[in-house]
């Protein structure tokens, strides 16, 4: 029978834990979150000499000592799951932090292995650590690895498999901090220990320790006996008092004296350096890379760089998937009778989910692109540079992972962007932050922004979107601006940062981490708003026209036709209705620049009539290239009249119905208030469901349009028929955006933002957000028709 | 000739030697955990564009932070750098 065991990756940010844990696990990994929180979990198991290990990847820890969420969760991970094993991942070119978090480990009493990462990197900076030496020393068992190339997972994995039969007691190995703080612990642990609170989880003198550390989340647990908090926080005063009169430290400096003086007797020992400290490579290109002038020039290229790149990089494959999700529909129409079923499979499944998923590459070469900067180090460098920015508008440098994550280079999500607000201690910095973070042009918002652009700005694609970029930091600043100048007011927090060195990612962990977040939204797309452009679709076609209004338009259609059949002098080219049908389907044919060979006689002379109807329509003022006859363009000019006409009938038909549909009427409802920004009841509509996900918007229009469509060319795409629209113009498309981009969160974000603070601030968000969308979108709407910009 | 000068204000690539870290509360503990405690070396990287934060070599690693946290840091340099 195979044993299972629990281990957990723990170390500093940029250890290399993420790296370790594909390294072990490869693709067989999941995420998940943690209970009650949304930091995310990833697990992964694999089988090594007849152990089946589960391995846990936790968030990344400076210290275990409570500070921010994730440090939290990992700390509570390690406490509450007692994993058969802690790795803890130290750098070996930095050895003396790393091991900070070790000592609290050994503390603990956690069974430890340091996995001694980075070699490749303290060597070529001149830095040797013997591992034997170390393991002798600390005490604990030691692999030295590399984990970017894989050299020591194997020698990891026997050495975890080697040590997991040992005992799986926690021994704490209790360090001395002198001795009035020794005493001060050993009061403080006898009084806890003697409290009906005390549960053995955490040994006592640890969390007598994290007392003195003036840990808030242990203090806070203690505090629920309020007799106990009461004796337990006096003592804590009278040692830091005492310590202040004698040595003139705080207590928490004394002990944080202590563990680096513990490492630094470790460390020479086992470390050797070859070369005094010297200028690296990463020091060297921050030289210029964080530069005065030269730093934000380099981050404006680099992020206009990104742009061109995803867009670039995106197009073709976007152009595969619009040919893939086109003959998917024409399959469809082929195969299934036309009717509900073929509308249900055509306009609410593909169209919806279509117009979503469609946009899949654009998604991914986003999600790539951020990858790149955060592996690499260079998004470190971003929050530190823009870190006085920002604090201008209330926020915090920390503040830009957040406002990234969710889109700030195009392209993110704002849950996500959300849940990374939780580097951020301050309660109102971070609800500011929180608060502005849907301002961003996530990647639900790209097909919006992409299909609109498509239509009306097809010029230059990139720098459209760029601007759009810009405009939407321009909102989330001063948003956040005005309300910590109004409702969130409070004074700024402390800014305390690593700058890691650059380094090239690898195309393993880019992969990894751009699927990841491809798949949830792909995933999105499979689920929520597969099941909204269902509901959207039926709210869209139900209740359909009466049977005698149908008869009515029907009827009305045959009166054309006749009239159109009867105009005719001769000789009649055109027969009867059958004719009629040929005659049409050879005009689509030629539209579509099908070569089309005429088969009879009679057949020759409808094809000529369809050639001069769609020369006739497409002509600029250009004579004809090739030789036309005088009757045959007379009657083409006939033959595109009737067509005028039967288009407006069908136009009017689709209208009523989509107008007397439950969606149509609440969306000819809202025009009441949207008519000032040019919203038509189909933008409303779609605009509502948006509110489930943004992608609802683009695949709503596509359902609205393709439900009132009146060309037979049922394959044409929502850009092309939006073009061809009399209603939109460019500025009409600009409103649009800029609406999209504003107004409310979608529900997902609403979510996490109550998960991360109250009801209230969710409710505060979708109102504040509307508000600003409507306003905004108002004085551009106005503003561009009194300019005289569309109309 | 040595002196005791606030980290705030200490020049670009300037060396000096930590004194007393006197931020307290989760500030003070933090920026000791990332390895500000007394006689540790540091040396001045740079600052960021509009002057702050300033980014520090310490520990073989670079930490940032903001010249109102580097105000609480007292640090020996030379008198004549
Ligand atoms: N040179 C080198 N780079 C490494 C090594 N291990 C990880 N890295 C890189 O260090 C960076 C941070 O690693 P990551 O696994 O994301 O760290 P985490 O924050 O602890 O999850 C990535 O760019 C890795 O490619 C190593 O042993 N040598
Ligand atoms: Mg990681």
């Amino acid at each position: 029978m195979k044993q299972k065991i629990i281990i957990a990756l723990s170390g500093n940010p940029n250890a290399g834990k993420t790296t370790v844990f594909n390294a072990i696990t490869g693709a067989r990994q999941h995420i998940a979150n943690y209970p009650g929180v949304t930091v995310e979990k990833k697990y992964g198991t694999i089988h090594h000499q007849g152990y089946e290990i589960e391995v846990v990847d936790l968030p990344g820890t400076y210290s275990l000592t409570a500070y921010s969420m994730e440090e939290i969760v990992a700390r509570d991970f390690v406490i509450n799951e007692k994993p058969r094993l802690v790795v803890d991942i130290v750098d070996a070119s930095n050895l003396d932090r790393h091991l900070y978090l070790a000592v609290q480990f050994k503390e603990l009493g956690v069974p430890l292995i340091l996995a001694l990462n980075m070699v490749d990197v303290a060597e070529s900076r001149g830095i040797k650590v013997d591992p034997d030496k170390l393991s002798e020393q600390f005490g604990v068992p030691v692999v030295p690895m590399v984990a970017r190339t894989g050299k020591g997972i194997t020698d990891l994995l026997d050495k975890v498999v080697e040590q997991a039969p040992k005992s799986p007691e926690w021994v704490n190995a209790p360090m001395s901090y002198g001795m009035d703080i020794d005493s001060g612990l050993d009061r403080v642990s006898s009084i806890i220990e003697k409290s009906r609170f005390f549960d053995k989880k955490y040994p006592a003198r640890w969390r007598a320790l994290k007392c003195l550390e003036g840990d808030s989340q242990i203090i806070g647990l203690l505090k629920k006996d309020p007799d106990l908090g009461k004796s337990i926080t006096d003592i804590c005063d009278d040692i830091t008092k005492h310590s202040m009169n004698t040595m003139e430290e705080e207590t928490e400096a004394i002990i944080a004296d202590h563990r680096y003086g513990y490492i630094a007797g470790i460390t020479k020992k086992v470390v050797k350096r070859k070369i005094e400290l010297r200028l690296n490579f990463s020091d060297k290109a921050d030289k210029i890379l964080t530069n005065r002038i030269l730093g934000p020039i380099i981050m404006g290229f680099i992020l206009y760089g990104i742009y061109s790149f995803t867009f670039w990089a995106s197009e073709l494959p976007l152009l595969w998937f619009e040919i893939f999700f086109d003959a998917l529909k024409n399959l469809v129409a082929t195969f299934v009778p036309s009717g509900i079923l073929q509308s249900l499979i055509v306009s609410g499944v593909i169209d919806g989910v279509g117009g979503v998923l469609g946009f899949v590459p654009l998604i991914m070469f986003m999600f790539f692109a951020i990858a790149i900067m955060e592996d690499s180090g260079y998004m470190a460098r971003v929050a530190y540079m823009l870190d006085r920015v920002l604090r201008w508008f209330g926020l915090h440098g920390n503040s830009v992972m957040a406002l990234v994550v969710s889109g700030g280079i195009s392209g993110g999500c704002a849950v996500p962007g959300v849940m990374a607000t939780r580097i951020l201690r301050d309660p109102k910095e971070r609800i500011a932050t929180l608060l502005v973070v849907p301002f961003m042009n996530c990647g639900a918002k790209l097909p919006v922004y992409a299909m609109l652009i498509g239509a009306f700005f097809t010029k230059d694609k990139a720098r459209m979107l760029f601007i759009l970029t810009l405009i939407s930091w321009g909102f989330a600043l001063f948003a956040a601006k005005l309300l910590r100048a109004t409702v969130l007011r409070g004074p700024t927090t402390p800014f305390v940062m690593e700058l890691p060195p650059y380094r090239a990612p690898t195309l393993r962990g880019l992969l990894i981490h751009t699927w990841e977040r491809t798949w949830q939204y792909i995933k999105k797309a499979g689920t929520v708003i597969l099941a909204f452009s269902v509901i959207i679709w039926a709210m869209m076609t139900f209740p359909g026209l009466s049977e005698e209004r149908i008869q009515a338009f029907d009827q009305n259609r045959e009166e054309v036709a006749i009239a159109f059949l009867n105009q005719q002098t001769s000789p009649r080219w055109i027969q009867d209705k059958g004719e009629l049908k040929v005659l049409n389907q050879l005009y689509h044919g030629l539209s579509g620049e099908e070569n089309i060979e005429p088969k009879a006689q009679r057949h020759e002379a409808l094809l000529e009539m369809a050639r001069a109807a769609v020369w006739l329509e497409r002509k600029n003022g250009e004579t004809a290239s090739f030789e036309m006859e005088e009757k045959f363009l007379e009657a083409g000019g006939r033959f595109l009249k009737y067509r005028q006409q039967m288009t407006n009938i069908d136009n009017l038909q689709q209208q009523t119905a989509l107008k007397g549909t439950i969606a149509g009427w609440m969306g000819t409802k809202l025009e009441y208030i949207t008519r000032p920004l040019g919203f038509e009841y189909r933008t409303n509509v779609a605009l509502v469901g948006g509110f489930a996900a943004k992608e609802v918007v683009i695949s709503t229009l596509g359902t609205a349009y393709s439900l009132s469509d009146v060309d037979e060319d049922k394959t044409a795409s929502l850009s092309e028929k939006l073009k061809k629209d009399p209603a939109w113009n460019p500025l009409q498309a600009f409103t649009l955006i800029i609406f999209t981009m504003l107004y409310v969160p979608c529900m997902a974000t609403v979510v996490s933002i109550r998960k991360e603070s109250s009801w209230k601030w969710a409710t505060f968000s979708i109102f504040f957000n509307l508000l600003v969308a409507y306003g905004v979108s108002l004085v551009i709407r106005q503003g561009g028709v009194f300019l005289g910009l569309g109309g | 000739m040595k002196k005791t000068i606030k980290m705030r204000e200490m020049l670009n690539n300037q060396k000096g030697i930590i004194k007393r870290v006197s931020a307290t509360g989760d500030m003070g503990r933090r920026i000791r955990e990332m390895g500000m405690v007394p006689e540790t070396p540091i040396q001045i990287q740079g600052r960021a564009p509009l002057k702050d934060p300033v980014a520090v070599k310490i520990r073989d690693y670079v930490l940032t932070l903001r010249n109102n946290e580097a105000g609480s840091i007292l640090v020996e340099v030379e008198e004549n750098p």
